[in-house]
């Protein structure tokens, strides 16, 4: 079943933010949050956890505080539930539940509550990006695998398919396509992108959900399509992308991924931004698959390296402007495609992918790294990005 | 009255009407694909530069990118390895007494129309010079098969096997260029037959025909309201350094 917006008859809810003010040290739960992590400062010299983000140990005033992750559980002390707010995000949402967990760590919190966590009880904690980006903690009772879509109020911390239309940009290609299936069965409508249609391409007689024309190398195209669609999709997938290795044709590469983006970023995606806070369902995501190497560049692929690093610039500094829409990096590695028969394999699988979208989705993440060689590339980055330069 | 007051008259009083033989240049207009492995022609695209906006207030344009060979184009001798050293090969060096130039229009709409491998053969150029006279040297050849009244996927009708679309057999492209043609225009996406890559030798109408210092034009429409002769042609490309053809008007000028 497809959600339905609001009334269409009085002025939409505002695509409101929650307080999004933060030191730069915070930010490290919101590095933490957008992989799916639950990491705290842990002192180097005592072990101390750390909450909130500091700048000294509180046990001994040591320095060295590093991010790492912390166990899960903890005790919820106390509850209470948020009725009234200044904060404009929050009188849309109240009433709003919040409580006092004693982590396992050390730490005590307040955090977002779940509806099903009792006073006194054991809860199973997570870091979650909210709204404004920024990473927040979430407390879940501990036997609820389901916990984040059973409490509507934290559906706004993630971005389920299931009842929400989805643009999947580039259906000439099987990535493309399975994305679009696997969203189907997630419970999605999806709108399938196909270029050039007068052109063959593999597939096209078994095409998954509506397909419709549409060109992400043509602005006059994708002004087209957001005209047609715009005010209906919830979702974009972009599977529009240089994947290749070796060299080609850099303005055609450019063509496919940076221009492609920046064409969605400007001429469809506001229209999801508008309509973030509206209805039941509200839009709320934009996934771009970017290969891993432009992340970290590969000299086997320097085109399709540079590409990719001017899709991700564009994105990231792209995000912060774009809230409260997700906006969601799909590293991929290299693809188990025709352009890749002459590698061995770990390579990436259009099933990996599909699946790997439909889970960023649910848990509301912003970076996820798709298969063996992605995964490896994006924790040894974040482990120490300048020595992967010279792996 | 001169030649050329007499054509103005002519144009003036109605008595010769110009038909447009032009695609409009359009981003969903099909274009020659090439394997993947090799570099593409690029598709038409246009970008506001400003409409009466912030960008320009009181005016309007386009910055517009395009390969040589989208759209209705002109393939110049330089286009095909074979006439890569001949003279006068390039769109800025062509012979710009060649750029008008009169036609011979050989209509096979009626077995083409509706067969994507027809072939023009010599027998079929040899019937029509028995019933339209020896095609002059230095006149167009029209290639006339109604494709251009198809569109999208039916248009470029590319198969599994690549491109089906009609076009010349080896034989006619060197028939043709004994007998001296300006060159061959067509209706589908390239001068030769979507198969040719098949044939013996391969593409022969770039082949045979640039190498022989002869032109080619491509993706024409309204072939079928000029007479199989007496139809004077205007095709000048853009006066591109060096380059190897261009996207262009193609006008004809026919007797009312």
């Amino acid at each position: 079943m497809i959600r339905h917006p609001g009334n269409p008859t009085i002025l939409p809810a505002a695509p409101l933010v929650p307080p999004a003010a933060r030191s730069r040290t915070a930010g490290g739960l919101a590095v933490a949050a957008s992989q799916g992590r639950f990491a705290l400062q842990v002192c180097a010299d005592c072990g101390r956890s750390q909450y909130p983000p500091r700048e000294a140990c509180v046990g001994c005033l040591g320095a060295r505080l590093n991010w790492r992750d912390v166990p899960t559980g903890g005790v919820l002390s106390a509850a209470s539930t948020v009725r009234i707010s200044s904060d404009p995000y929050f009188r849309q949402h109240t009433p709003w539940r919040m409580g006092s967990v004693r982590l396992d760590c050390g730490v005590d919190a307040m955090v977002h509550l779940h509806r099903d966590c009792a006073v006194g009880g054991r809860v199973s904690m997570v870091l979650k990006l909210d709204k404004a980006g920024q990473g927040v903690m979430v407390a879940l009772p501990e036997t609820d695998i389901n916990a984040m879509q059973s409490d509507p109020k934290f559906r706004a911390f993630t971005c389920d398919p299931a009842g929400r239309r989805v643009l999947v940009t580039d259906g000439r290609t099987t990535f493309g396509q399975a994305a679009a299936r696997a969203l189907i069965a997630a419970g999605a409508e999806v709108f399938l992108g196909i270029a050039a249609p007068w052109h063959p391409f593999p597939g096209q007689n078994d095409l998954p959900g509506t397909p419709m024309t549409l060109d992400l190398t043509d602005g006059i195209s994708v002004q087209n399509a957001a005209a047609a669609i715009g005010a209906r999709v919830d979702i974009i997938v972009n599977t529009s992308g240089y994947f290749r290795p070796g060299a080609g044709d850099a303005r055609a590469a450019m063509e496919v991924s940076y221009f492609a983006a920046l064409r969605l970023a400007q001429l469809f995606v506001p229209a999801l931004q508008a309509r973030a806070g509206d209805g039941t369902h509200p839009a709320c995501a934009w996934v771009n698959m970017i290969g891993i190497n432009g992340l970290v560049p590969d000299p086997a692929a320097s085109l399709a390296s540079a590409a990719n690093a001017a899709t991700l610039a564009l994105v990231r500094a792209l995000r912060p402007t774009m809230r409260p829409l997700k906006l969601i990096n799909a590293f991929v590695g290299p693809l188990d495609d025709q352009w890749h028969q002459a590698l061995p394999p770990p390579k990436t699988s259009t099933a990996q992918f599909a699946q790997a979208v439909i889970a960023a989705l649910r848990d509301g993440v912003e970076d996820i790294a798709v298969g063996d060689i992605a995964r490896h590339i994006l924790a040894q980055w974040h482990d120490n990005a300048a020595i992967t330069l010279h792996a | 009255m001169s030649s050329l007051a007499a054509f103005a008259a002519d144009l003036a009083a109605g008595s010769l009407k110009i038909v447009d033989l032009t695609q409009t240049l359009a981003p969903d207009f099909p274009t020659i694909v090439l394997p993947p492995q090799f570099g593409q022609c690029a598709p038409f695209r246009m970008e506001v530069i400003s409409r009466y906006d912030d960008a320009g207030p009181g005016w309007f344009w386009h910055n517009i990118s395009v390969g040589e060979h989208t759209g209705t184009h002109f393939d110049a001798p330089v286009h095909w390895v074979t006439g890569k050293d001949l003279p006068n090969n390039t769109t800025d060096t062509l012979v710009v007494q060649n750029l008008i130039a009169p036609a011979c229009v050989v209509d096979c709409s009626k077995d083409a129309a509706n067969n994507g491998d027809y072939l023009l053969t010599v027998a079929t150029l040899e019937a029509w010079e028995a019933k339209h006279g020896k095609i002059p040297a230095g006149n167009w050849v029209l290639f006339r098969s109604d494709w251009s009244k198809r569109s999208g996927a039916d248009y470029a009708n590319v198969l599994e096997d690549g491109a089906h679309t009609p076009g010349p057999d080896a034989a006619a492209v060197q028939w043709l260029v004994d007998r001296g043609v300006l060159g061959l225009g067509v209706e589908t996406i390239g001068t030769d037959a979507g198969q040719a890559h098949t044939f013996t030798p391969m593409y022969p109408a770039h082949t045979l025909m640039h190498g022989a210092g002869r032109y080619g034009l491509q993706c024409l429409c309204n072939l079928d309201q000029l007479p199989p002769t007496g139809a004077m042609i205007v095709a000048a490309p853009l006066k591109i350094l060096g380059g190897s053809g261009s996207p262009l008007r193609v006008l004809a000028i026919v007797p009312a």
